[in-house]
């Protein structure tokens, strides 16, 4: 039997009424490699933050290192050799990289003064045992992100830590990093050190763990030796159900004129000149490692970026907006990247999410219509099968997947030719992410729309397009029919760039 | 009876300002018989609108993440400049026509407000082109435009109004004051822009995420622009009424109110963190600050103690929401 | 060489010598070193309140209750010094200091427990406190000839250089700034204020007591405000009990001068010191510059808006690079 270093049992916890853990029994060894797998909302992020100290569990307990831990705080748990590198890092973008890899251990030798040789000397050993080279006297926020999550791995090694856990460390990185990163995992663990990866990229977690857990609606659904999963099995127990995989095809005249033609397009310093043409109901996928240019070239596209080059045609018609006013009115629409800061208005109600780029065209006079905003809205929570009982409620209450749909439902409202979508399954439940594939793919069939889909997730590109476009520095290197390439050749071609 | 639960969802601010409203009511006519004088309501209807407008005017500045410090600055240069064009520009003179008499004040009127309009172009391109923060920008250009009255009236205040000037502060229109007709026009004018128009919607769109609404084609810069120059032009409407009431302008006038005004708008259920904000709101808010501090001062507090009881109040409503917002 | 000048203190000494410098081409009577000595003095009493409003800006918040908490402590002081026929030193400082402190305990309690943004809890807590003093314990001047003997002696404390006089209390001004700045930059508590002002929800997560960090600040800028406002009255030699009304928009105006964020995380003491003579001198250059002084508030007006207005242009192209 295994020496367990953090033991939950019964664990509870509640928000405002809502179940988020429902009596949980978990288990971690000391110095393995376990990853927590998850839908959003299952209930991974309470867990971690339970064993964090952040937050306090209502019912059932948690032991770390074999001792109950009733009223742990994120101090105790830093003392009990808990370290956890979240999402943002959560390192001090003012201050600079030798403090922010020392302020830890300070806090833990409950220091009152600081010493700046030692917050030096704390920084450089900390680097060091990473083996790796950053400016100790550079500020964190100037750093790359692969750069800051370095710095926020090596800050979590300093004290006498027992266990890391890590919440979705691959999202921001490139496909060479993720192996970088990889490396200095196993690397910490041979230290005897354990580590808690959590993830809902299969591919990463068979790679790297021992052992799965995986979670559904805040209970535990499934343990075992990661031997003992395939990617189906573990979708299968997130999701509860099998998820159909099929590929989309395109059958329409490759010598029509094209919907979309984009000719040298060059935004002076990220985007090299630029050529290619999506036609009427084609998806096309557009890969590449981060950095590679592919949210300027869109960005460009959707004239957020007035200072591009070359031309923009549409139906053979030359627009190249200038602003996104311009882009709306040209027929081209941009779902963003992040669907929290930049694409939604949480707290406003779902029919003001769906008409906010077309108001201007729901005005007779000075007046809104409102009966044509109720009406516009009703149908598009239809087309777009949001779960919402009305279209007054804040879009703040849906779920992932269903404000992803509200975001691309404001977009269909505009009425586009081309829709540009930035990632459009991050941060979705799998079995929502089908219902988008499923809806993205009706929309290029039944309607015409041509889709430009910029994904990192490449069994989504591999699916759910008929062509491949793969960026690397600014230019598109290589052109790939979707039908001629799997996932697995995808990931070598990208792993290929540098 | 579903209607009604959803509608006090929907406007829990303002049903909870207005039991406020009515406890502070009842609270009042209770302490003192003479709270409930005619005249008394009568002249807190001349008084009240000031407060009310420059209210409003923050309010506005709020909706989208900002804040105008300026505000009385904006309201006393302009009502000073006013004076200056009675006083020096186009003078009285002894064989006023009516039609000279009208030309006059009308003009006056479109001075002060063009000076708002001009005060809150400049707040907005500082903070909508040069991006800078608002709370700085509006209290640098706030010590500028103080600075210009200082330096036009060199210190004391300008007096010598002419009559049609204080009918605008003082006068009634078939038994109502008109400081309270111009208020409830503008808070129809600006309630209506603000849930049916698109500039009001885009206002409150761009407060409650202002990165998303750039990618939803918004304009933000020249929205905010626009949200300023409204609120400045709000503002020398407030300095117009508070010239017009007094008969006089000065550079210190009103200063209480820049307090009073984010108090009111804060109360009224707006949002100081943008997307949220209503004139209903801050219009039942006036209401009762203005109730609370008349009724005090019946009772004979002193002018300080109001002060510290608008102080209280804006401390004991902020703990309010706050537990409110815990039990949910 | 480009490290130096990308810091913001050495930009800001920068201008300030060319400011001085323009200064004394138009009236070389700006080098008088009587002139000098007199503009120091005038930094004492702002300068330590700009101390405080620093560390409140460190820490991303905001405060414009101060002026009312200083002249809370001063009057308070003074009328029971008065009161009790008092005569001291120390001890009334201490207190003074104190009733800063606790008003400032007040502050934190408020943005802390209502999750408030620190500028209407303040505008809140100034109106409360203003208010009870002039409504509850009065509104009178405690004049010269009333006001306590030892008080006006240690503010007329000078030493002599050079034929001109200048203030003792420049010194405790100058040792304040110092401590602050060993406060800051030296000690946990002090790098926590800046870590909470980078970002609040990781400085819990590394495992600073966040708690403590707003209540120290809050009550750091209540007991400066405190100190500043006695001693203000000691070298005024009067206790106004409507003092330093719209002083916060100065101090505030000095700070953001002087390189600090109102959005958190950056400032220093070095900074704000220049800030505040910047702001100082400007303020009383006009007389020599031949500018009436009625211009005073346009002037402190146009600083404060092109200040700002280069730190953004400044911020903006960090962010394009």
């Amino acid at each position: 039997m295994p020496d367990a270093f953090i033991e939950l049992r019964q664990a509870t916890k509640r928000f405002a009424g809502v179940l988020a853990l429902d009596k949980i029994d978990f288990t971690l060894n000391a110095g393995e490699i376990h990853c927590l797998a998850g839908e959003n909302g299952s209930g991974k992020s309470t867990l971690i933050k339970l064993i964090a100290g952040v937050y306090r569990a209502d019912g059932g307990e948690v032991r770390i290192g074999g001792r109950a831990r009733p009223h742990l705080t994120p101090k105790e748990a830093i003392a009990a050799g808990v370290q956890v590198i979240y999402q943002d890092f959560s390192l001090f973008p003012n201050l600079k990289v030798a403090e922010n890899l020392a302020l830890n251990t300070l806090l833990h030798e409950n220091r009152k003064t600081v010493a700046w040789s030692r917050v030096r000397e704390l920084g450089r050993q900390a680097l060091a045992r990473l083996g790796i080279d950053i400016d100790l006297d550079a500020e964190v926020g100037s750093l790359s992100t692969a750069q800051r999550q370095l710095v926020a791995i090596a800050r979590a090694l300093m004290a006498d830590v027992r266990l890391i856990i890590m919440d979705e460390p691959t999202t921001a990185l490139t496909g060479r990093e993720v192996d970088a990163l990889f490396k200095i995992v196993r690397d910490i663990q041979a230290k005897g050190i354990a580590v808690l990866f959590v993830s809902h990229k299969m591919r990463e977690m068979l790679e790297i763990s021992e052992r799965i857990t995986v979670f559904r609606n805040g209970r535990k659904v499934a343990e075992g030796p990661t031997a003992e999963f395939d990617e189906a099995s573990i979708t299968r127990h997130m999701t509860g159900r099998d998820i159909d995989q099929s590929a989309f095809e395109w059958t329409g005249d490759t010598m029509a004129m094209p919907r979309l033609e984009v000719e040298g397009l060059a935004v002076p310093g990220i985007v090299e000149p630029t050529s290619f043409a999506i036609q009427a109901g084609e998806i096309v996928g557009l890969a590449g490692l981060l950095g590679a240019g592919r949210t300027e070239l869109a960005t460009a596209l959707f004239g957020m970026r007035p200072d591009h080059e070359g031309e923009i045609r549409i139906d053979g018609v030359k627009v190249n907006p200038r602003s996104v006013e311009e882009a709306i009115e040209a027929g081209i629409a941009y779902v963003p990247e992040d669907r929290l800061t930049e694409g939604l208005f949480l707290t406003q109600s779902i029919e003001r999410n769906f008409c906010a780029s077309i108001l201007d065209r729901l005005t007779r006079g000075l007046l809104l219509q409102s009966g044509q905003i109720r009406e516009a809205s009703l149908k598009t929570v239809d087309e777009m099968q949001v779960a919402t009982p009305d279209v007054v409620r804040p879009v703040i209450q849906l779920s992932g997947g269903n404000a992803q749909r509200v975001l691309i439902g404001r977009w269909l409202l505009t009425g586009p030719k081309i829709l540009i979508l930035n990632g459009p399954t991050v941060g979705v439940d799998v079995g929502s992410k089908e219902l988008i594939h499923k809806q993205l793919r009706a929309l290029a069939r039944e309607r015409g729309l041509s889709i430009l889909m910029i994904s990192d997730d490449l069994p989504e590109l591999v699916h759910n397009s008929n062509r491949i476009l793969l960026m690397h520095k600014g230019a598109i290197v290589e052109t790939l029919a979707s039908a001629s390439v799997n996932e697995d050749q995808l990931a070598a071609k990208l792993k290929a760039l540098r | 009876m579903q209607k009604i639960t959803s509608f006090a969802k929907t406007h829990e601010t303002i049903i909870q300002l207005v039991i406020i409203t009515l406890i502070v009511f009842l609270a009042m006519s209770w302490a003192s018989p003479r709270f409930l004088r005619y005249y008394n309501f009568e002249s807190l209807a001349f008084i009240a609108p000031e407060l009310g407008i420059i209210s409003i005017a923050m309010m506005i500045a709020m909706l989208t993440g900002g804040i105008d410090l300026s505000v009385v600055g904006i309201a006393n240069l302009s009502g000073i400049l006013a004076g200056v064009f009675f006083l020096k520009v186009m003078p009285a003179t002894p064989d006023a026509s009516l039609a000279y008499a009208a030309i006059r004040l009308t003009l006056a009127v479109l001075i002060a407000m063009s000076t708002g309009l001009l005060a809150g172009t400049l707040n907005g391109l500082l903070i909508s082109r040069l991006k800078i923060t608002p709370i700085l920008a509006t209290l640098g250009t706030g010590q500028l435009f103080t600075g210009f009255a200082v330096v036009l009236t060199g210190g004391p205040a300008i007096v010598g109004f002419p009559p049609g000037w204080g009918f605008i502060g003082n006068g009634k229109l078939l038994g109502v004051p008109l400081p309270l007709l111009i208020f409830i026009v503008v808070a129809l004018l600006i309630a209506f822009m603000l849930s049916r128009t698109s500039f009001g919607v885009k206002l409150m769109l761009i407060g409650t995420n202002p990165k998303a609404a750039v990618f939803a084609g918004l304009r933000n810069a020249r929205m905010i622009l626009f949200s300023y120059m409204l609120s400045g032009v709000l503002a020398s409407m407030a300095g117009i009424l508070l010239s017009g009431r007094t008969n006089a302008a000065k550079s210190d006038y009103g200063t209480s109110y820049l307090l009073q005004a984010v108090l009111v708008a804060v109360l009224g259920g707006t949002n100081p963190a943008g997307g949220r904000g209503s004139v209903l709101g801050v219009t039942i808010a006036v209401t009762a600050l203005m109730l609370l501090s008349s009724g005090f001062q019946i009772l004979r507090f002193s002018n300080h103690l109001i002060d510290f009881i608008w102080g209280a109040f804006l401390i004991a409503v902020i703990a309010l929401n706050a537990y409110r917002a815990r039990g949910r | 060489m480009k490290r130096l000048l990308a810091r913001s203190e050495v930009v800001i000494a920068l201008i300030l010598i060319l400011a001085m410098i323009i200064i004394g081409l138009i009236n070389p009577a700006f080098w008088n070193l009587e002139n000098l000595f007199s503009l120091l003095r005038q930094n004492v009493v702002i300068g330590i309140m700009a101390l405080g409003v620093l560390t409140v800006m460190i820490s991303g918040g905001i405060d414009v209750s101060f002026p009312a908490f200083a002249v809370a402590a001063m009057y308070l002081t003074v009328r029971a010094m008065v009161g009790l026929g008092y005569e001291g030193v120390i001890l009334p400082f201490i207190a003074a200091t104190l009733i800063g402190l606790l008003l400032g305990l007040m502050n934190a309690f408020f943005i802390r427990t209502f999750k408030m943004i620190p500028l209407i809890v303040t505008l809140g807590t100034a109106s409360i406190v203003r208010g009870l003093l002039n409504g509850v314990v009065g509104t009178s001047i405690v004049n010269i000839d009333r006001m306590p003997q030892s008080l006006i002696a240690f503010g007329r404390t000078v030493i002599n250089l050079g034929g001109a006089s200048l203030t003792v209390m420049l010194f405790i001004y100058l040792a304040l700034a110092i401590l602050v700045h060993l406060f800051l930059t030296r000690t946990m508590l002090g790098r926590s204020i800046y870590a909470y002002g980078g970002d609040p929800e990781s400085a819990s997560r590394v495992g600073f007591d966040t708690r403590k960090t707003i209540f120290v600040v809050y009550a750091l800028a209540g007991a400066l405000a405190g100190f500043a406002g006695l001693l203000h009255s000691s070298m005024s030699w009067l206790a106004n009990p409507r003092d330093f009304i719209g002083l916060e928009l100065d101090v505030i105006a000095a700070v953001v001068l002087g390189g600090a964020s109102i959005f958190g995380g950056r400032g220093s003491v070095i900074g704000t010191l220049l800030g505040v003579f910047m702001l100082v001198m400007v303020k009383n250059s006009l007389i020599i510059l031949g500018i009436e002084t009625t211009w005073q508030l346009v002037a402190v007006g146009l600083i404060i808006i092109v200040a700002t207005a280069l730190t953004a242009l400044r911020d903006r192209k960090k962010l394009g690079a």
